[in-house]
């Protein structure tokens, strides 16, 4: 699917300073190995089972599916994982390959604050030391997270510059890097960034599709017609759809943050709405002006709060493999109101996006017809903001 | 010939060091922008980088992040900064080159980007996030107008130096320590052993940046390079500068002071 590493279609590259070229280079070639190496992935996988809890279940949520009248709808529960979220799949791989080069200190940037609490806390394991790049508004509007990373050790440098969200942790957690490029690993949470991190990360997290594959052949005997995932980044969403790329019958669905609509400006939706450009590394879709400047995002999901997509998404997109719609904060929040009293599961707010957009498809499908929703993270993290929403004073 | 060349090789014939200063376009305002030009020229610049304000500047500390930030929000345009180049051109041939960042260059389109560049007088361009890997469609754009494309090197770059600059014209961009723009108290990389290694693989004239902090600083570099580039000490004396005739001034007496030790 394409012919030069790193490069997904014209998408994909390394446009990063000159100083950390010579790392990526290492990293890569480090990778290539590691996954080759069977001992290496014995002890990934080790982990992935007995300190995350995988395989995750494939839940078929039978209340909610009754309540649409329509498809049958299969919950990937990554919400189960150790930390609740899917990014400790990729977070392990990383600190692993981290450890197997010898570098003591690892680095992150955190938008809602998983991918931060995960890889502190494979920190915390692995006795590394751990710092974290925050955006100020997402410390302010994820305390608990803030806290829970601090719990386990790790500093968290909260980011004023620009609009004080993931961009800018990302920005900030780059250059801390290319100044610390010798003895730091940067444990990059998305499949964004530059070669190999969009490779990498995207390989850690195919564990997700992998396991969907067999639970869903075991249960129905068949492939799903539909897998919807929201998309922030895009690691949950490419870790469900790319054991499915080469399935043509599987219809691939990523869900972006659609905020207050798409045009009240206010929104994320960078695959939908978006130009070809060049953010943190990668030539990708982001959402930009005429000159090039990143625009400000907003999603009331911290997660999704991100103005460029995976290169590999870019590529979906315009090979039309995958499909990329949106959903607003209001179908995010209806879903999660929704999820939480038919299933009793509260999803991620990020999550609720990819629930949302299911709630709008399954009516208009049989149901003989299946679809598979990755709820990517469990919603606790976000029960404030939801109070809040409420009116209601925690 | 170049306007860089011709500057650098001018340079060299007498022996000294070349001094290129680094300010952000349209910081504090696009007049003052030209103006810093024409001032710092009279004061001993033998180059001026023009830094192209983005949103996401990945190379920079946070003084050029702050001018950056600055310039954006009093709306500075791609337009606006050529008008710029094209009135310092007016009375004025020091060699310019703007350090833009990649996508920049990439949504205004990289043809029509370097032939307005060109046309209004500049002289080459630095891409600090456009590597080797990245550059070749570029590097055939510049070098068809005449211009360079500055490559640039790190003290990890090491046998990468070799392809980085085959083909390059100008100088060659020393980056002299791991990390961002940003005056520094001390540069801890030998200095002396990373330009040696440099100059294994290009006769390019080689210029040191990131970090430095002024004079003292200059004159402890300067043996072992051609040319010494300067930019957050100047940028942040624009900063600090409450009434513009008083900044204006101390810019010229502080890139007077440099240009006296080289």
């Amino acid at each position: 699917m394409k012919d030069v590493p790193g490069r997904f279609g014209i998408f994909g590259g390394q446009y990063v300073p000159e100083t950390v070229m010579n790392a990526l280079a290492e990293l890569e070639k480090e990778f290539n190995t590691a996954v080759a190496d069977e001992k290496f992935m014995e002890e990934y996988r080790y982990y992935l089972r007995e300190y995350a809890g995988r395989p995750t279940p494939l839940y078929f949520a039978e209340n909610l599916t009754k309540k649409l009248c329509g498809a049958r709808i299969y919950l990937k529960r990554e919400d189960l994982n150790h930390t609740g979220a899917h990014k400790i799949n990729n977070v392990l791989g990383q600190v692993l390959l981290a450890k197997r080069m010898g570098k003591r200190r690892v680095i992150a940037e955190t938008g809602a604050g998983q991918h931060g609490v995960a890889t502190a806390t494979a920190a915390a394991m692995f006795g590394m030391e751990c710092e974290i790049f925050m955006g100020k508004e997402d410390v302010r509007r994820q305390a608990l997270n803030v806290f829970r990373m601090k719990l386990l050790g790790a500093r968290v440098n909260s980011v004023d510059e620009g609009t004080g969200t993931l961009k800018d942790a990302v920005n900030e957690a780059i250059r801390h890097w290319v100044a610390h490029v010798d003895d730091t690993f940067y444990v990059m949470g998305s499949v964004v960034g530059p070669h190999p991190y969009p490779t990498m990360v995207r390989d850690f997290q195919r564990v997700i599709g992998d396991e969907t594959r067999a639970q869903i052949m075991e249960k129905t005997g068949r492939l799903p017609d539909y897998i919807i995932a929201c998309v922030g980044g895009g690691s949950n969403s490419m870790g469900i759809f790319y054991p499915f790329y080469e399935d043509k019958s599987v219809k691939l669905v990523g869900v972006e943050a659609g905020g207050m609509g798409l045009d009240s400006g206010r929104h994320a939706a960078k695959l939908t709405r978006g130009s070809i450009g060049v953010l943190h590394g990668m030539k990708t879709y982001v959402l930009q002006d005429d000159e090039g400047q990143i625009m400000p995002v907003y999603s009331i999901s911290a997660g999704l709060d991100y103005p460029g997509a995976g290169p590999e998404h870019a590529f979906f997109k315009e090979t039309g493999r995958a499909e990329y719609v949106y959903a607003t904060d209001e179908e995010a929040v209806n879903a999660f109101i929704t999820l939480t009293k038919t299933e009793g599961i509260i999803p991620a707010l990020e999550s609720a996006h990819a629930v949302a957009y299911a709630m709008k498809l399954a009516p208009k499908l049989s149901e003989e017809d299946i679809i598979v929703v990755n709820l990517s993270g469990r919603g606790d993290k976000d029960v404030e903001t939801i109070a809040g929403l409420m009116g209601v004073r925690l | 010939m170049n306007r860089i060349d011709e500057r650098l090789y001018s340079l060299q014939k007498t022996g000294q060091k070349a001094l290129i200063t680094f300010i952000t376009a349209g910081d504090p305002d696009p007049e003052t922008t030209g103006e810093l030009v024409v001032a710092m020229e009279r004061a001993g610049a033998d180059i001026v980088e023009l830094g192209i304000p983005y949103s996401d500047p990945l190379a920079d500390g946070p003084v050029i992040q702050r001018a950056s930030a600055r310039a954006l929000k009093a709306g500075i345009k791609i337009a606006r900064i050529m008008d710029i180049v094209r009135s310092v051109r007016k009375t004025s041939d020091i060699p310019l080159v703007y350090l833009v960042y990649y996508n920049s260059v990439f949504r205004y389109g990289p043809e029509r980007f370097t032939g307005e560049a060109r046309d209004a007088g500049v002289d080459g361009l630095i891409i600090p996030d456009l590597p080797v890997e990245e550059r070749r469609e570029m590097a055939d754009i510049v070098s068809s107008r005449g211009m360079h494309l500055i490559p640039l090197v790190a003290p990890t770059s090491h046998e990468r130096i070799k392809n980085i600059v085959e083909g390059a014209g100008g100088f060659v961009y020393c980056i002299s320590t791991k990390g961002v723009t940003g005056v520094r108290e001390e540069i801890e990389t030998d200095i002396k052993a990373y330009m040696e290694e440099v100059s294994r693989y290009t006769a390019l004239p080689r210029a040191l940046g990131f970090g430095i902090s002024g004079p003292d600083m200059a004159k402890k570099f300067r043996d072992y390079c051609e040319g010494v580039i300067v930019g957050s000490a100047i940028v942040r004396l624009i900063e600090q500068g409450k009434d513009r005739r008083r900044m204006l001034s101390d810019v010229c007496e502080f890139v007077s002071r440099i240009k006296e030790v080289l």
